[in-house]
């Protein structure tokens, strides 16, 4: 194996790892700071994609909109099914939260691959993104390029909110002892749930990151679940650095695989 | 209370039984669709075929001839086990007869087998592998509507003769990719190509690029892609992402349905070239079979394994009036004897190793700005007779085919 071509390999690693670092931290801090199985993750992450193709589709709006739109909607519909459904499970077993969050993903699985098929929608580049550069030992897409860029940034602003400011310490402490935080004054559950629905949102960002370079597909999560939640627990339960550390570390070992022994390269 | 429960389903099994003797076991023709109904082949078979199976049991009419027929389906979930669980209760305990489509050669071979245990009828649409009318064929099985030998020959001929004479292949990880690849590097060779590298990738994969990248460093002319459905898409997608058209290379879609081209656009898609037995927009007769699919296929128009789907069970509703019964093996042999002759593939007849002999096209997409109407994808470029679509019956090692 030539030594460009590894190179080639390392890079295409750390942009499947963008991937799994972005989905593994919103896993990450849902279960750190709730508690929550969320196994409708990938269904999430899904939608994101699913939301920046109706913006396109029908209302006309591009995929720099979708960044901002997706996660909100989304986000929106997680905060829903937190009020609803998840809420009353807090003081049960784990094991409830997974139950319903499971069924729940097979459930928007199943009624968008209802309303349009299994094989995927087309959704491009945008324009400013297309081409690419020649590095040499490889071709790289701008596109990835800025995957890589934008996970980073957001992975690392979400570290920084949640360790280093007031508002994270809020809610570790929430998480720590929600009795004594309220009795500062500090209303709970409703930061509960708005960590709920970012959590949830940054599942759809990374929906709309991946919607150009996968088919926009209602399977498309189910794939990705199973990966991510690996990385999620060999970077450790809710430990927010723990999962973006693992995500690239994993896209890396996928990369080489996927060389050494292409066969071996899937979950 | 065991034992009445015992003696009660004795009972049963007896009445059952009785209805044997006139001909059509327990008075119904039972149809079963199994295949990918959830997948990444869902599309390009899935529901779609079970509607192409009642609509030609309703164009038939069978209910008018005093043929009572059910259709029912279920979803293999592309894993050969739960495929083989299903055609076992299929056929042991629910009385189905014939069972038809079942894409992924794996759990097709695997059906291929339990149905000649069983003495029953099988009618591959989807599946690919031409190991199905060769090293295991069947008395038991028709193959009806294309195979990896036919798509090899089709595409593979024409790719190598425009001067694609260097391959690269990026094969999905199963005996269908094996088989395509097989087939399609027999080809190429054949005709004085040669074969850089090939690489193989587990079925349903998301991410390309890896591959992609391998392909790129070949510098091989031509990237085979022995994949079907949700793999085939992601591949090329990603592959001009990755600017390996605008390298120089080009990409052969070895097996490409109508779905994948509507899947990914025609911007993305067009210029592909591949073999396919049918197409909607042939003439007025798939025409007319297309506009009432679709209207009961959420749009989607059909491709050529609904066809296969439709034709199938119309010769086989054919084979089983004539024999006035429904058993398998009897009337496979019927399906062998009579002449093929349907709307959509025209006429045609099966060969002794149960391979349906019909004309292929090379089709080309069309660009954005070539396409008139709502699925008008494709340009015919050839059509390659039906003598020369498959391969030749002594070629195939076929058991059941006396060698001269």
């Amino acid at each position: 194996m030539p030594t460009q071509a590894l190179f080639g390999q390392l890079l295409i690693g750390l942009i499947n790892g963008a991937f799994y670092a972005l989905l593994s931290l919103g896993l990450s801090v849902i279960f750190g700071l709730l508690n929550i199985i969320n196994f409708a993750h990938g269904a999430q992450y899904m939608m994101g994609a699913f939301v920046a193709y109706f913006c396109l589709q029908w209302v006309g709006l591009g995929y720099w909109w979708s960044l901002l739109i997706a996660p909100v909607v989304v986000g929106l519909a997680g905060i829903l099914l937190e009020r609803t459904m998840l809420k009353p499970l807090y003081h049960l077993d784990h094991l409830y939260g997974l139950l319903l969050t499971f069924g729940v993903a097979l459930i928007i699985q199943g009624v968008f691959r209802n309303a349009y098929g299994s094989s995927g929608l087309p959704y491009g580049i945008p324009a400013q993104l297309s081409g690419g550069h020649n590095l040499g030992f490889m071709f790289l897409p701008n596109y990835r390029a800025w995957v890589v860029v934008f996970s980073l940034v957001v992975c690392l602003a979400t570290w920084y909110v949640i360790e280093r400011t007031k508002l994270g310490s809020y809610l570790r402490a929430a998480t720590e002892n929600p009795a004594l935080v309220q009795a500062f004054g500090i209303n709970v559950p409703r930061m509960i749930t708005l960590t709920y629905g970012f959590g949830v949102g940054l599942a759809a960002l990374a929906g709309v990151l991946a919607a150009p370079i996968y088919q926009v597909n209602p399977l498309m999560g189910a794939d990705l679940i199973i990966v991510v939640f690996a990385v999620v627990v060999i970077g450790g339960l809710g430990s927010i650095m723990g999962s973006i550390v693992t995500g690239f570390t994993l896209g890396v070992v996928e990369g080489f695989t996927k060389v050494f022994y292409p066969e071996a390269s899937s979950s | 209370m065991l034992i009445a429960r015992v003696l009660t389903l004795a009972l049963i099994a007896l009445l059952a039984a009785g209805p044997a003797s006139a001909q059509i076991s327990d008075g119904i023709i039972k149809i079963g669709v199994l295949n990918d109904q959830s997948g990444l082949y869902a599309d390009l078979a899935g529901q779609g075929s079970v509607v192409a199976a009642r609509m030609a049991v309703e164009d038939y009419g069978a209910a008018a001839k005093g043929l009572k027929v059910e259709v029912v389906f279920a979803d293999h979930q592309n894993k050969a086990d739960v495929g083989s669980q299903i055609a076992r209760q299929w056929y042991d305990a629910e009385k189905v007869d014939l069972i038809l489509d079942v894409p992924n050669s794996g759990v097709a071979l695997a059906v291929n087998q339990i149905t000649r245990d069983k003495g029953k009828a099988f009618i591959v649409s989807s599946a690919a592998s031409s190991d199905l009318t060769g090293k295991a064929c069947s008395p038991n099985t028709v193959h009806w509507t294309y195979d990896t030998w036919a798509l090899a020959n089709g595409t593979g001929n024409a790719v190598v003769k425009t001067g694609g004479d260097s391959w690269f292949f990026i094969t999905a990880d199963y005996a269908f990719g094996h088989a395509l690849e097989r087939d399609v590097e027999a080809v190429v060779l054949k005709n004085g190509g040669k074969v850089l590298g090939k690489v193989r990738h587990p079925l349903n994969t998301q991410d390309f690029s890896s591959f992609l990248l391998q392909a790129q460093a070949s510098k091989a002319k031509v990237i085979g892609l022995a994949n079907a459905g949700g793999d085939t898409t992601n591949a090329i997608k990603q592959g001009s992402e990755f600017g390996i058209v605008k390298g120089g290379q080009t990409f052969a879609g070895l097996l490409v349905f109508l779905t994948d081209v509507h899947a990914l656009g025609l911007d993305k898609a067009q210029g592909l070239t591949f073999t396919e037995t049918f197409y909607w927009d042939l003439n007025d007769k798939t025409r007319a079979f297309a506009k009432r699919f679709a209207e009961r296929n959420r749009g989607i128009h059909p491709t050529m394994i609904h066809a296969g789907a439709y034709a199938g069970t119309l010769h086989y509703l054919k084979a089983v009036e004539a024999l006035k019964g429904d058993d398998g093996t009897k009337v496979i042999a019927k399906m062998k004897e009579l002449a093929t002759d349907d709307p959509l593939f025209g006429k045609g007849t099966i060969r002794a190793d149960g391979r349906k002999i019909h004309p292929a096209y090379l089709v080309e997409v069309k660009k954005p700005a070539e396409s008139k109407y709502p699925w008008d994808y494709y340009k015919i470029r050839a059509t390659i007779p039906a003598e020369q679509a498959f391969r030749p019956l002594d070629q195939g090692d076929c058991p059941l085919v006396v060698k001269k």
